[in-house]
């Protein structure tokens, strides 16, 4: 689902004050919510009550896709040129086993890097989905409400309640 | 504003804050003594880039490998370079999944070391063809006589294992990067610079959604950099004891190349973290505890390596195998017992002395050994391969390797070009891990917990998640 532009942010100096926002606007109905760390915090995750990522299947069928690959490369040239090398089978699998060990973890990497970009929505590239403040990076957490005009005031009463240092509202 | 915890694992450090800007410390003050390690480090590669351009020109025939011993320095250092790689990993991916704390500040620098020395080991292979422009042949590409590489070979599974750690390792290295290069963004106020991290860091801004997907990313992908790293010096083993050589065919070398890998590069991240701790000042993240866990670490490879050494001398013996006994024979008492003695003091000897707790705890005591290992572990893989090449089967063909002046330089070469880039890493990129010390530091709370008053906590602590692990302690 698409989440509004609009809406009300809060800058919180401290993790607690940032989780029990996130829980206020929650039980007040404000859903969209966009939430700042500086580093992973599982009370925030637990805040939100997040579902699982689905970058585990990404790995999954990468991974499995790369045991398929490597040993259909190795098995499928050794074919294509059967030339008995040191009395070894042509389709010689406790060899190729290593090959497809490799190409294994090589796609399944590489699909693990692809389900972090696409379901994170990296590299973003134009304007961000909420209002940011440079200092979350730093130390600071953020919450973003993503609420129409007429809620503004509203969310902002919630923010302030549980301890926004700062609160922000997003004029475009 | 300080709050009342701190962290174990950094109890100088007072909050969130101290982090980025310790951190940051790291991109702006170029010293004049960085400039000349750096100028000294380009100039190796002069060296090696000449070396290299001689060889092309003379051929292979520069070097000092001729028969029987086919395989001399290039082969050496590439093995040592790929085993330096290792201690990487291990940091930041199995010390990871094993949710060591102490891995979190010292992990960047390791990962580097990692990406770089794979890297250095990735020339070698190259120069040692002789014919560089040739290399895409280890590659499987379709040709016009529709030959492809020989799958049952080692040396392709090797290409395959290098090539593999060398791509998963950088892209676990920049995945890990990510949040720290959008530190950087927000912080720096050079403009150029501004430019560049906005680029690198993708749009990062720490939201829910990308911490969400970028925890379990990074999971996903430090439990597959686990069994690939102890796959890649197992194939490398391989390059040797699937042969017949003697002194190469035992199926002791998967476990003995990994753990002598770990050791070498275990001693390596010191080697690069006691002048790095001291030049910028960063005590409060490498601390008397990260040192006495590495020493710990550097000890039991040690001890397993030393282990793999006598094992091989008394199966060379037991076997009674004629041919596998006069080689080993020959490694401690022949023409290089020199390289065989300085194997077993430099890496199962010296490093015994961490035993002993204030040994342990002296940096310069430590760095001195870290040296000393970094010195036996390139002596234990030339005492592998070279007195084994000249000295197996008939005595007609015994005959000694001799280094060439463009194998040297080359050597020496490799090394400026591992430091060239580890020097690079440190003025652009944020050396130390600003997102995930701060995982390991207790986050900044306006109501002050008293973990005594909680009665869930007892539940809380027995999760193996790390959450609340600070409390614990």
């Amino acid at each position: 689902m698409r989440k509004s532009r609009s809406g009300v942010l809060g800058v919180f100096a401290h993790l607690d004050t940032t989780t029990d926002a996130i829980r206020r606007l929650r039980s007040a109905g404000y859903d969209q919510l966009t939430v700042y760390s500086p580093t992973l915090r599982h009370e925030i995750e637990e805040a939100l009550e997040s579902s699982e990522s689905p970058v585990r299947i990404f790995t999954l069928v990468g991974a499995f896709t790369g045991t398929g690959a490597g040993a259909a490369l190795a098995i499928w040239s050794s074919l294509n040129w059967p030339l008995i090398v040191g009395g070894k089978e042509i389709v010689s699998l406790p060899a190729f086993s290593v090959i497809m060990f490799e190409v294994t973890i090589l796609l399944g990497a590489l699909a693990t890097v692809a389900g972090l970009f696409i379901n994170a929505r990296l590299p973003r590239i134009g304007r961000p989905e909420a209002l940011y403040h440079p200092s979350f990076t730093a130390g600071n957490f953020g919450v973003f409400a993503h609420v129409p005009r007429d809620r503004y005031d509203a969310v902002r009463n919630i923010l302030t309640e549980s301890g926004s240092e700062e609160v922000l509202v997003e004029q475009s | 504003m300080a709050n009342a915890l701190r962290s174990i694992f950094h109890p100088q450090v007072r909050g969130y804050a101290d982090v980025n800007r310790d951190s940051m410390r790291l991109l702006t003050k170029p010293g004049k003594g960085y400039l000349a390690l750096l100028g000294t480090a380009v100039a190796l590669v002069g060296l090696m880039v000449f070396a290299e351009l001689y060889q092309i020109a003379i051929g292979l025939g520069a070097s000092g490998l001729t028969n029987p011993v086919g395989w001399g320095t290039f082969i050496t250092t590439f093995v040592f370079w790929v085993g330096i790689g290792h201690a990487g990993t291990l940091i930041s991916a199995i010390l990871f999944l094993f949710r060591a704390g102490w891995r979190q500040s010292i992990y960047r620098f390791a990962e580097a070391m990692t990406v770089f020395a794979v890297l250095t080991a990735g020339l070698f292979p190259i120069i040692h063809i002789g014919r560089p422009w040739f290399f895409y042949w280890l590659l499987p590409l379709p040709s016009q006589r529709h030959i492809w590489p020989n799958f049952r070979s080692p040396l392709l599974w090797d290409v395959f294992a290098v090539t593999t750690y060398l791509t998963v390792s950088s892209v676990f290295f920049y995945v890990g990067l990510i949040p720290d290069i959008a530190a950087a963004r927000d912080a720096t106020t050079v403009p150029w610079r501004k430019k560049v991290y906005t680029i690198l860091a993708l749009g990062w801004r720490g939201t829910d959604r990308e911490w969400k997907h970028f925890s379990r990313a990074y999971l996903f992908l430090a439990a597959l950099a686990t069994p690939l790293v102890l796959s890649v010096h197992s194939v490398v083993s391989w390059d040797f004891a699937v042969s017949i050589v003697p002194g190469w065919h035992t199926t002791i070398f998967a476990p003995y190349f990994v753990a002598g890998a770990i050791l070498s590069g275990v001693a390596m991240v010191v080697t690069l973290m006691v002048p790095v701790r001291k030049v910028f000042h960063l005590e409060a993240y490498f601390t008397e505890l990260h040192f006495d866990r590495l020493a710990k670490l550097l000890l039991l490879t040690s001890c397993i390596v030393g282990y793999a050494y006598g094992m091989e001398y008394f199966m060379a013996w037991y076997s009674g195998e004629l041919y596998e006994r006069d080689v080993f024979l020959d490694r401690v008492t022949g023409d290089y017992w020199w390289a065989g003695w300085s194997m077993i003091t430099f890496n199962a000897i010296i490093p015994q002395l961490l035993w002993i707790p204030k040994i342990r705890r002296n940096l310069n005591a430590f760095f001195i050994i870290s040296i000393i290992v970094n010195i036996g572990m390139w002596y234990e893989r030339f005492v592998i391969i070279v007195p084994s090449l000249a000295h197996s089967y008939e005595p007609w063909k015994f005959m000694n390797y001799h280094m060439s002046w463009t194998e040297a330089s080359i050597l020496m070469g490799s090394f400026g070009w591992f430091f060239m880039w580890f020097l690079l890493f440190l003025r652009f990129l944020p050396g130390l891990s600003i997102a995930e010390i701060k995982e390991v530091l207790p986050p900044p709370e306006k109501h002050h917990y008293d973990p005594a008053e909680d009665e869930a906590l007892k539940l809380v602590e027995e999760l193996p998640t790390g959450y609340k692990e600070y409390e614990r302690r």
